[in-house]
């Protein structure tokens, strides 16, 4: 996706923030920032990383270095060359819309790393953990484990904007302590807005989503 | 069949609860998706995996597993291990891919029951 559409269509379909969030990779990120630099649209730096138990979880972060770090980790734990001819080629795309360059590594596959160590990583750089999309069957963490193992520390669980959060509610008793986010997972440009989540925040910032998902401060999520 | 058996025949290595060792197998399931062997896995069933993420021990608690056969040499984390000791389930290892081990299994356990 090029930079700029990803910023113009997140404004057009009135969205304050938007996390950017490629399969365990972070290149990208700076570039969408620098795209919404002169706007208002606020653009966290993220990554859907797959664990070795092939859960997709969200890691989400105030700052770029602090992502990095995380992508360092998960580079480190991922094996394999990508096949342009059946993955598609993974291009890194700057501001302008040029070509940076490609990725080689196989981003679709599994960093050879737990759960745990990722949300225990994730943590310790400052930034939040959730569990992606935990209605899907694929790569959910209850469709991979069965159920959220409570061990794990997660921030929040991301549910599908098919299902959305009323829905996960009443589906999802048992796990009435998180807070749930929903979110286009957007693959396309026309995907942006499909769904959002709405928050109660004093300003569009990474440390604000923090106190929302904690009820602290009087922010919040709503549902 | 009992699970020391399997393990003897197939060379396992166990990883806990050797006390439990001499329970009854009455079938088998094989699965990596934990959702899918809550649903259809029965009970006295050995369970053959590769996911050695610790709810693999909750999972075979709750359906009553007699065991759980980690293949592929994969390695379950001390959380996993420690788990499972505490709810007497046995994990045992097997250096051997899933559908090899599988393959064995079946026959060993069908062709002793007739």
């Amino acid at each position: 996706m090029h930079p700029d559409a990803i910023v113009r269509e997140s404004l057009a379909k009135d969205l304050n923030i938007i996390a950017i969030c490629d399969h365990n990779s972070s290149e990208n990120v700076q570039y969408v920032q620098r795209a919404a630099h002169d706007t208002d649209l606020v653009v966290i730096p993220g990554m859907e990383v797959t664990t070795k138990e092939e859960v997709h979880m969200l890691a989400l972060f105030e700052h770029l270095h602090e992502l990095s770090s995380l992508q360092d980790v998960i580079y480190a734990h991922l094996l394999g060359k990508n096949d342009e001819d059946v993955f598609g080629c993974q291009a890194i795309v700057n501001e302008s819309g040029e070509v940076e360059g490609f990725n080689e590594r196989l981003l679709i596959a599994a960093a050879d790393i737990s759960l745990n160590e990722v949300v225990d990583l994730v943590h310790s750089l400052r930034g939040l953990a959730i569990a992606s999309h935990i209605d899907r069957p694929g790569f959910g963490i209850i469709g991979q484990l069965g159920f959220v193992p409570p061990n794990v520390a997660f921030d929040a669980l991301e549910v599908s904007y098919n299902l959305g959060i009323q829905a996960a509610r009443q589906r999802f008793p048992e796990l009435k302590e998180y807070p749930f986010i929903t979110s286009s997972d957007a693959h396309f440009v026309t995907d942006i807005g499909k769904a959002c989540t709405r928050m109660y925040l004093e300003s569009p910032t990474f440390a604000e989503i923090m106190l929302a998902l904690r009820k602290q401060q009087g922010r919040y999520v709503l549902e | 069949m009992t699970l020391e058996t399997i393990a003897e025949k197939l060379s396992l290595k166990c990883k806990s609860s050797w006390e439990n060792l001499k329970k009854d197998v009455s079938g088998g399931y094989a699965g990596d998706l934990l959702s899918d062997v809550m649903a259809n896995s029965k009970a006295g069933d050995v369970w053959v995996t590769r996911q050695v993420h610790q709810n693999i021990v909750a999972v075979a608690a709750l359906k009553e597993h007699a065991g759980i056969i980690v293949v592929q040499g994969a390695i379950p984390g001390k959380d996993t291990i420690e788990k499972a000791q505490k709810e007497g389930i046995p994990i045992l290892i097997s250096e051997l891919p899933e559908f090899e081990v599988v393959g064995r299994l079946y026959q060993m356990i069908y062709s002793a029951q007739g």
